[in-house]
């Protein structure tokens, strides 16, 4: 087997599964860059796994077709904004502690969608959906040589929108007014105060953001990877999410670069079973293999993080 | 002064409790009556659910029929109990003992050790294993629990037959969930029926680690059919979903690739053109929990509570199987599946179950 074949079966892997990390991470710089801690990226990850799923199946049933993912990417969108809400009220207005109200955004998840799906499905889980996000070959990129095939062959167009909306994010958080006042608020909520920026309404557009991307993550995990919805869709992908945004220091294209070294690390660990070579080294030494080289990777390569001054407290008007 | 209510408080409580405790054991004592008015089964379903489209919705439907049957009433008569986690094993079990059901089911392998310390605190009760041997701190059976097995070594030859004959790249595929003894029964059995149909194939085998991990299944499903093995075997529950999405996918894209499914039928898994309804489902490897539980649930209402004894279903109890969806198999798969079926009852062959035994058992062929 050839250098080009392995990275041929390591690469298409690495981004497949990294698209509905990096979407839930880009939520997650939105949230934390405005000092709201997120820890309910996973509860919100689950609903949108839950509506992705859901709208599919009745979009199929309504004769969108094709476009049946699509549109319940949208109401996905929507409802992870809506249901982020929560978490934004109780830590914004209440001056809750954010970590908790995170924590039961998670719990109150993984029970309403359950829930929701007995309701409607008499069932643990959604059928499988017929309309996902298949792969294809990119059009026109993938005719480049050497590269197309390896980046842009047989994959996911989700995983594409999930790199072009990390350069958007970029874009939003540091060329832009409104990604000035985010991280001032963030920073330095009294100096923004003063400065005339309402401190209540940039967090809780930023949460509602965060709400919006997770909610997309979990939308395109249901459509593209598992087909359907279980209890066990989503198991801890959020919580990755939020580790990857950490990693990459609340930076939108190092939550990109980390959510994708995580795809990277995971793929390796799989598919190091069948390349030569790598072929030796003991299974379960593969298997933990993205953990050691995390860590190894946030110890020795990464540096210090700073995570944003203000993180995880509540502003209080007048308060010094 | 305050802390003395508290005290006082807490002493009401744990009393509470205790006595709370006290009165479900009577309760459990006096089921002796309340037997008479009917016999009662219920299960409790390991953590994918009783609709898992896998061997736990397979044994409540076992139950339902049973429960039609003897004209139960659902909730009372035959009843299940979900497990979201691990940890709920215990709970369930230990709520059904104590609602006196007379046979109470823990479905799959991974609830074993809490069904054998439920078991050994419930002396009373009776208890049925599904998938695996309960055994006792000494190794010994235990005496109110049956273990119910499979001998999935069985009809995974069967499914390894048409692989074999089918697979035209003459590279096929084997996933697995976690390695232990009883995947171990499909992985062998498969690679026997393989190399009886097919001598020149090669069966790649690798395993997930996990049971409930789609994106892990669909990696490694990615892996393998990217070096052109063009079928594959998964016995991987819930990882093998992933295994589906990523044979639909190249199957799109007009590659020629199978899956064989396992436990249940799963065609309508692998189902991607809906109109002409066409599945990249080969045929699956069912195992008729069903069957099982109804059997074991007849015996024990008649009396004859199979304890301590290991009740194995194989071929010859219509225990495994091929699927009865057969639009893909060819006639003359069908035709060698029919022939080995007859052979493997009769025990002209004995099909490995364990490494060593493909061993010998490649080394006789």
């Amino acid at each position: 087997m050839g250098l080009l074949q392995i990275l041929e079966i390591i690469i298409p892997t690495a981004i497949f599964a990294a698209a509905p990390l990096i979407l839930t991470a880009l939520g997650g710089v939105f949230s934390e860059r405005s000092g709201v801690v997120n820890i309910g990226l996973e509860g919100l990850m689950m609903m949108g796994a839950f509506i992705g799923a859901v709208f599919t199946f009745y979009g199929e049933t309504w004769g969108l077709g094709g476009a049946s993912p699509w549109f319940s990417f949208l109401v996905a969108i929507l409802i992870g904004a809506v249901f982020s809400l929560l978490h934004a009220v109780a830590s914004i207005s209440f001056r809750a502690d954010q970590v908790v109200s995170g924590v039961a955004l998670n719990f109150l998840a993984a029970g309403l969608t359950i829930f929701l799906v007995k309701k409607i499905f008499d069932a643990g889980q959604t059928p499988y959906l017929n309309e996902r996000i298949f792969k294809s070959d990119i059009p026109f990129l993938f005719d480049i040589p050497i590269i197309g095939p390896l980046l842009f062959g047989d994959a996911y167009i989700t995983s594409y929108l999930a790199v072009a909306l990390a350069f958007v994010v970029w874009f939003i958080v540091f060329k832009t007014p409104f990604g000035l006042r985010l991280r001032a608020v963030g920073e330095h909520p009294m100096a923004a105060d003063t400065m005339g920026i309402n401190v209540a309404k940039m967090r809780y557009v930023a949460v509602m953001l965060s709400g919006a991307f997770a909610g997309l993550g979990g939308a395109v995990y249901a459509t593209s990877i598992s087909g359907n919805f279980t209890h066990s869709t989503i198991a801890g992908q959020g919580f990755m999410a939020l580790a990857a945004m950490i990693f990459g220091k609340w930076h939108p294209l190092g939550a990109l670069g980390a959510a994708l070294f995580f795809g990277f690390a995971q793929s390796l660990s799989i598919t190091g079973q069948q390349i030569p070579l790598l072929k030796e080294i003991p299974h379960v030494i593969l298997l933990i293999s993205p953990y050691v080289l995390t860590i190894l990777a946030l110890a020795g390569f990464v540096g210090r993080a700073d995570a944003p001054k203000a993180i995880g407290k509540p502003y209080e008007k007048g308060k010094r | 002064m305050k802390k003395r209510y508290g005290l006082l408080m807490s002493m009401v409580l744990a009393a509470g409790t205790l006595l709370s405790a006290c009165g479900s054991d009577e309760s459990d004592s006096g089921s002796g009556d309340k037997k008479e008015d009917g016999f009662k089964v219920a299960m409790v379903t390991d953590t994918g659910g009783v609709d898992d489209k896998s061997f736990n919705q397979s044994a409540w439907e076992g139950l339902q029929e049973f429960g039609k049957e003897n004209d139960l009433e659902e909730k009372k008569g035959y009843n299940y109990l979900q497990s979201e986690n691990q940890s709920d094993y215990r709970p369930n079990l230990n709520s059904l003992v104590r609602q006196n059901f007379d046979l109470i089911y823990g479905i799959g392998f991974l609830m074993q050790e809490d069904i054998q310390k439920v078991a050994e605190q419930q002396k009373e009760a009776q208890f049925a294993l599904v998938d695996s041997v309960a055994v006792d701190a000494d190794g010994k059976p235990l005496e109110n629990v049956a273990s119910i097995t499979f001998k999935e070594h069985q009809g995974s030859f069967l499914v390894g037959l048409v692989a074999g004959l089918q697979s035209k790249s003459n590279k096929i595929g084997f996933i697995g969930g976690v390695e232990s003894e009883l995947i171990s029964k499909f992985e062998n059995g498969f690679k026997a029926g393989v190399l009886t149909a097919n001598p020149d194939a090669e069966v790649t085998v690798q395993y997930a680690g996990d049971f409930n991990d789609a994106s892990k299944g669909a990696t490694i499903a990615s892996a393998l059919y990217g070096q052109g093995v063009d079928v594959i075997y998964h016995a991987a529950g819930g990882t093998g979903s992933g295994v589906f999405t990523e044979a639909i996918n190249r199957k799109k894209n007009g590659e020629d690739v199978w899956v064989i499914g396992v436990d249940r039928d799963q065609f309508e898994e692998g189902i991607y053109d809906k109109g002409n309804n066409k599945s990249v489902t080969l045929t699956s490897m069912v195992k008729r929990v069903d069957t099982a539980v109804f059997e074991v649930s007849t015996q024990t209402k008649e009396g004859n509570f199979p304890g301590g004894q290991i009740v194995e279903f194989g071929l010859e109890e219509n225990g495994v199987g091929i699927a009865p969806t057969e639009d893909n198999v060819s006639e003359e798969s069908l035709e060698m599946v029919r022939e080995y079926k007859e052979k493997i009852v009769s025990g002209e062959v004995e099909v490995p179950k364990t490494a060593e035994e493909f061993e010998t058992f490649k080394s006789e062929k």
